[in-house]
């Protein structure tokens, strides 16, 4: 739609509607500002707020009520809107389409959006979809109505109620603090709503497969038939395969990343001059922005293949998809976190401490050993462990690197397949959200959240635990 | 004499030439700009000799042309404004100064006559026996025990566990502290009160029988208590150990040095016997510090 909102009926867009209550509350700062000047005839000090805290306090009491009336009519509109065309429907059309309402719904709002001719359909659905266009338009009028008429009085009220006294500064400062509040309960929340979601589905999925046959079955296979009569109906869902996979691969992983990160940290930190530390460790750095997608072509095509190549050579049996090459890319990624982290917590180490050791006549590699690493581990193994949840979480390097083929070995030159993978070969393609099959996905993705979750939390703990010792 | 000298309030360096003449005899002007030390540097027995010393930190001229004895048995108190260079003097002892990268020192240091600075000496063994307190107790993040065991491990003197045992416990003996920590040696030395864990890094520090032991302030950041305790524990130090000391209290210096050196603006002013400094000083930028004039 070209013409601008404003002209295009009664009522205004929403944005629109939203841009009007954003320059009144505008309007309505500096109006709050203006009269509390005047209301001390220009003297700011006899005020007990600052101007700009009157202004600030008529501007949100114009603005916060309207606008939450505004969010909460925009969250339910359609939903009200569609429940009374359903209920408005001739009762035989209920009746014929029992159980798919929803079809209904769809065919409406089709009509509505003129992706379906009308003429195609009944026209007891054109008649609906002319009554939920009636409706919507009539709540957007309504809607436009409310929220100007509340910012309006809630603005008038609070600019009657500048005055010399008015403690408009707390009131102001309260709010700054609600919206503070809510901001980081977002993140809590947001936690709260992903552990909810998973741990329903897994329910349903225990309900169908017994908890024990997932945790200890040793066979992952979970192809389950639509019918009965189809070859590979008892889907299989034991998970060892998979924590094993995941497991080796992570190991093979830190195997490699923590060696390389420390060292690296080490040399950055203690014998790199500052020069060559300016230009490392950016570069160091880069390794970590690099997306894992570009690291998973690179294991599977270039890796993989050198690894299969070496292990022909030496008369070694390598599956082109191979748990190494994915493992060795992975901690090629995983090496900035661990150098990162403990390049950093060992430059926390004070310098009192090395001062100390040198003045006994200590070398600076026995420094570094029995006095700064000590000092430094704790963060060390934090930084260690936060490698390890972005090992066990990585799904895109194993994707392409590690294959598909949930084995149980603890052979490093075999195919092996991770939990991650496994979520996502579920879930991936046109699937039924009731089976067993797409469900363990959401049971794998519990599993998952849990360890790497309890792996945060040991590493957190542990950061501060160091904290705690470092400022003594 | 000196009340004549009160208009000037401020001194040093560049404001020399600004003094008001007319308020200064000719005599002290001249004497205040005259940087040679005074007083006698040199001492029968010495321990550790230096001379011409110059630091440079970079471009900057930090320490000019020192040269002082320090001798068998005694506690030399260097004293000075802040950014004197007495702490980065004592740094020269024993080559910590070294650690810093832009750091330069010329001239000569010498331990019972062996040139300290010369191409074949391993800082390791020198700093074994120059040991250093700091100012900040520095206390390894390990147990009593491990922190005053941990130099001997490194240098390899104990030969058994009952060796080391016997260090950890003489040191702690030494160091006025084995009667409150014997029963908790287990526990960490960042524990301890700040005075204890000072006492702990002077064990640490004679745990590898050092012969000198250097002290960067080693009471500025202690109560009064726990000073009187290292200063007691200074005084017993020396009958087996050469002390050089830096401190920022005059009465600290009064208390337990022999000989006291007064640093300024990177030149050693005065050398002499502690109680003629305090009592007599023979420059007036001495007196003008002890006095309290500045500082």
């Amino acid at each position: 739609m070209l013409t601008w909102p404003f002209l295009s009926g009664d009522s205004m867009q929403p944005t629109t509607l939203l841009l009007v209550l954003i320059v009144m509350a505008f309007i309505a700062y500096q109006l709050g500002m203006r009269r509390s000047l005047a209301v001390v005839g220009g003297k700011a000090t006899q005020l007990h707020s600052l101007p700009s805290y009157h202004g600030s306090f008529v501007a949100l009491v114009a603005f916060i009520p309207a606008f939450l009336v505004f969010a909460v009519w925009q969250g339910f509109e359609e939903t009200v809107v569609t429940h009374i065309v359903i209920s408005d429907l001739p009762a035989e059309i209920v009746a014929q389409e029992q159980g798919s309402i929803s079809l209904v719904v769809s065919n409406i709002k089709n009509i509505v959006s003129g992706a379906v001719s009308a003429s195609d359909l009944s026209p007891v659905l054109q008649q609906a979809s002319d009554q939920y266009l009636a409706l919507l338009a009539k709540s957007k009028a309504w809607l436009t109505a409310v929220v100007l008429m509340l910012s309006l009085a809630g603005l008038f009220a609070a600019w009657r109620a500048v005055n010399k006294d008015a403690r408009t500064r707390n009131w102001v400062e309260k709010v700054i603090l609600v919206f503070l509040i809510a901001s980081s309960s977002i993140a809590v929340l947001t936690t709260l709503g992903i552990i909810l979601s998973v741990l329903f589905e897994s329910v349903r999925f225990f309900g169908q497969v017994p908890f024990a046959d997932f945790m200890f079955g040793t066979t992952w296979s979970p192809q389950t038939a639509l019918r009965s009569d189809q070859v590979g109906s008892s889907g299989s869902f034991g998970a060892i395969p998979l924590f094993v996979g995941t497991l080796l691969i992570s190991f093979i992983a830190m195997v490699v990343a923590v060696p390389i990160g420390l060292m690296s940290a080490i040399y950055l930190s203690e014998y790199a001059t500052p020069r060559v530390r300016s230009i490392v460790k950016p570069l160091l750095e880069i390794l970590a922005g690099i997306p894992t997608v570009v690291y998973g072509f690179f294991a599977a095509l270039t890796v993989a293949p050198l690894i299969r190549g070496v292990g022909a050579n030496i008369g070694l049996d390598v599956a082109s998809e191979s748990a190494l090459a994915a493992g060795l890319v992975m901690g090629i990624m995983i090496i900035p976190f661990i150098s990162s982290l403990s390049d950093d917590v060992i430059n926390a180490v004070p310098q009192a401490m090395r001062d100390g050791a040198y003045a006994l006549g200590a070398t600076q590699s026995e420094t570094l050993r029995k006095v700064v690493l000590p000092a430094a581990l704790p963060g060390v193994i934090a930084g260690i462990l936060l490698g390890v949840s972005r090992a066990i979480g990585e799904t895109m390097i194993v994707v392409m690197a590690a294959g598909l083929a949930a084995n149980l070995t603890l052979n490093p030159l075999d195919a092996v397949t991770t939990v991650t993978v496994q979520i996502v070969t579920l879930l991936t393609g046109d699937q039924e959200f009731d089976s067993a099959k797409t469900l363990a996905a959401f049971a794998l993705g519990l599993m998952l959240f849990v360890s790497t979750l309890i792996l945060n939390i040991i590493a957190l703990y542990v950061v501060r635990k160091y904290r705690e010792e470092i400022s003594v | 004499m000196l009340v004549n000298d009160i208009s000037v309030d401020r001194i040093d360096g560049d404001d020399q030439s600004s003094i008001n003449a007319e308020s200064v005899t000719p005599k002290h002007v001249l004497d205040r700009e005259n940087r040679d030390t005074v007083g006698t540097v040199t001492v029968a027995d010495p321990r550790i000799t230096c001379r011409n010393v110059d630091v440079y930190y970079g471009d900057k001229h930090a320490i000019h042309d020192v040269s002082v004895d320090l001798g068998r048995n005694e506690v030399l108190a260097m004293i000075g404004p802040s950014g004197c260079g007495k702490s980065t003097f004592l740094r020269c002892l024993n080559r910590m100064n070294d650690t810093i990268d832009i750091c330069r020192v010329t001239g000569q240091i010498e331990l019972d006559g062996q040139d300290i600075y010369d191409k074949s000496i391993d800082v390791v063994p020198l700093r074994s026996q120059v040991g250093m307190v700091f100012q900040k107790p520095n206390p390894f993040p390990k147990s009593i025990y491990e922190n005053v065991a941990w130099g001997p491990r490194v240098h390899g003197l104990a030969r058994s566990k009952a060796d080391l045992n016997e260090i950890v416990e003489t040191s702690l003996l030494k160091a006025g502290l084995w009667n409150e920590v014997k029963d908790r040696l287990d526990k960490p030395g960042t524990s301890l009160s700040g005075g204890q864990q000072q006492r702990l890094c002077i064990a640490r520090t004679i745990a590898v029988s050092p012969e000198v032991i250097l002290m960067d302030e080693p009471c500025s950041a202690l109560d009064p208590i726990a000073t009187a305790k290292i200063e007691d524990l200074i005084d017993e130090l020396r009958q087996q150990y050469s002390i050089a000391i830096v401190t920022h209290s005059m009465q600290q210096a009064a208390r337990v040095s022999q000989r006291t050196a007064y640093f300024h603006m990177g030149d050693l002013i005065e050398v002499g016997e502690t109680a003629a400094i305090f009592t007599n000083p023979k420059h007036p930028l001495t007196e003008d510090y002890i006095t309290g004039r500045f500082g």
